[in-house]
């Protein structure tokens, strides 16, 4: 099939795929979702005891066989063998056509993670101190780096586009999907594979979070410890996992005759320019992120018919992310259903905004508002619509999606229902 | 002896490169035959210094083409 002359311009969603702590598919995930499970449980992926959080959203019953061949299965970080299952998925949803050499050097691959192979640099850095230099892996260096998601799903699919990966802690999922919806937009690549990818669930990472006191250590709530917007919050919940999705220039997607699930009409970012860890306290770089996207977008505030927040649990995080939202929507920003994911699966760092991006596009293609779980006390700093505990019908045509990271990062998607 | 060499090699060579044991022969390439790139080389390297206690240097390792290679020359080191 002929490529189309010039870029539409518009860019669409064709294939969606998955690795969650409530499913490892977006089949499997979704419902879930919408029931306000948790997948929210004791660590298991290291001895925990002596660590102040000893809960964690793991992924379960991932095998990396069933993506990779065995000896790539037995050695590879666990954030690459996320983002190949979550790739492969998209691509498999989409039904994107895999015998056209044309078409796979028109698309592109930009799958992200915030802090790449971390158990791989753990584990080589162990094998440094203890047995000396000469016994560091030659799989540490690649199998670190962030950008290898990128790099080795692209071996696997043929995909000769343009190559790249965002790295903005906990924006990078956001960041990766609106970058390669402008790299589609502009005309560089006629589809992209993009989203994000973390594994960051082993003792340094565990530690490191601890230390910077940005997780919860409300151990005995157990799988209902990640409770944003509520009074009781006391910080995130680490998770793991990948969120990949197949984005492709508009006429494309419609002259192959392909299913659309959504459009990305609006992307906005910003920076803090405030401090390395905390968000800035009048949600100024949130507002301003948001605000762009929509403005990007063409739409009128009032027709944001629900966001799906970043919402991580934090005390901060929330309280700043409401008052971002009352500033960029004014009056409006009561009457928007707002709601966070990471109440149930957990904070998936740099794969939060790609897993996120698939509940927002989900809540507009099944006319249902996922929850926010385990809301039990209202909190005056917190008087948005969080949808508490309990999905909401409704019929929405544009969701807004915000992700902001360490480092003062901030970006938003704006999804519209696709209108032929 | 021999045997019990090959036997030993034979069974790191199929966990460093996920080959059958059945594909692993003496005179089986670990470039052209089992499938092996320069960073697989390493780290079987790696592995076989550990199994068998000794060092293999970068030198020798050029040398070292096929799984009977390793063989002989982990045989002459082990003397």
């Amino acid at each position: 099939m002929a490529l189309p002359a010039q870029p539409s311009g518009r860019v669409v969603v064709t294939g969606m795929g998955a690795v969650t702590p409530l499913g490892n598919s977006v089949a499997e995930f979704w419902p879930r979702v919408v029931a306000g499970e948790s997948g929210i449980g004791p660590v298991t992926l290291l001895d925990a005891s002596e660590y102040p959080t000893k809960i964690a959203a793991e992924v379960k019953g991932f095998v990396a066989e069933d993506w990779l061949d065995k000896k790539e299965a037995r050695r590879i970080d666990r954030f690459i063998a996320f983002a190949v299952a979550a790739a492969q998925m998209a691509v498999d949803d989409a039904s994107f056509p895999t015998d056209d050499a044309e078409l796979k050097e028109q698309t592109g691959v930009l799958i992200g993670s915030g802090i790449g192979g971390l158990t791989m640099m753990t584990e080589q850095t162990h094998r440094l101190h203890t047995e000396g230099p000469s016994r560091v892996s030659p799989f540490l260096v690649p199998y670190m780096i962030p950008d290898m998601a990128s790099g080795y799903v692209s071996i696997l699919q043929g995909f000769k586009g343009p190559n790249t990966c965002v790295v903005t802690a906990c924006a990078t999922g956001t960041n990766a999907l609106g970058d390669a919806y402008h790299i589609i937009k502009r005309g560089d690549a006629v589809a992209m594979l993009a989203g994000g990818a973390e594994a960051p669930i082993n003792p340094i990472g565990m530690a490191g979070f601890c230390a910077a006191r940005a997780m919860t250590t409300n151990n005995e709530a157990g799988s209902r410890a990640s409770r944003p917007f509520d009074a009781g919050r006391d910080g995130f919940v680490m998770g793991e996992g990948a969120g990949v999705l197949m984005l492709e220039d508009r006429d494309h997607a419609v002259a192959r005759g392909a299913k659309i699930y959504a459009e990305i009409v609006g992307y906005g970012m910003s920076g803090d320019a405030f401090h390395i860890t905390m968000p800035e306290s009048e949600g100024d770089g949130a507002r301003r992120a948001m605000e762009m996207a929509v403005k990007r977008s063409g739409l009128q505030k009032s027709e944001i018919g629900y966001i799906n927040a970043h919402g991580t649990s934090t005390p901060y995080n929330d309280k700043f992310e409401t008052i971002a939202i009352k500033r960029a929507f004014g009056e409006h920003a009561k009457d928007i259903p707002v709601s966070s994911t990471k109440s149930m699966v957990g904070h998936l760092l740099g794969a939060a905004g790609a897993v996120e991006a698939i509940v927002s596009i989900k809540a507009i293609t099944d006319g249902v508002l996922p929850p926010t779980a385990h809301y039990e006390t209202p909190d005056p700093d917190c008087d948005l619509d969080y949808i508490p505990n309990v999905a909401r019908q409704a019929q929405v045509d544009a969701v807004l999606s915000n992700s902001f990271g360490f480092g003062g990062h901030n970006a938003t998607l704006v999804f519209k229902r696709h209108q032929p | 002896m021999a045997d019990n060499v090959f036997e030993k090699v034979k069974k790191v060579v199929c966990e460093e490169l996920g080959v059958q044991e059945s594909e692993v022969k003496p005179e089986s390439s670990f470039t052209e035959d089992l499938g092996a790139d320069s960073l697989d080389v390493v780290e079987l390297v790696m592995a076989l210094e550990e199994q068998f206690s000794t060092d293999i240097p970068d030198d020798d390792v050029a040398n070292l083409k096929t799984v009977g290679d390793v063989v002989s020359y982990i045989e002459k080191k082990l003397g």
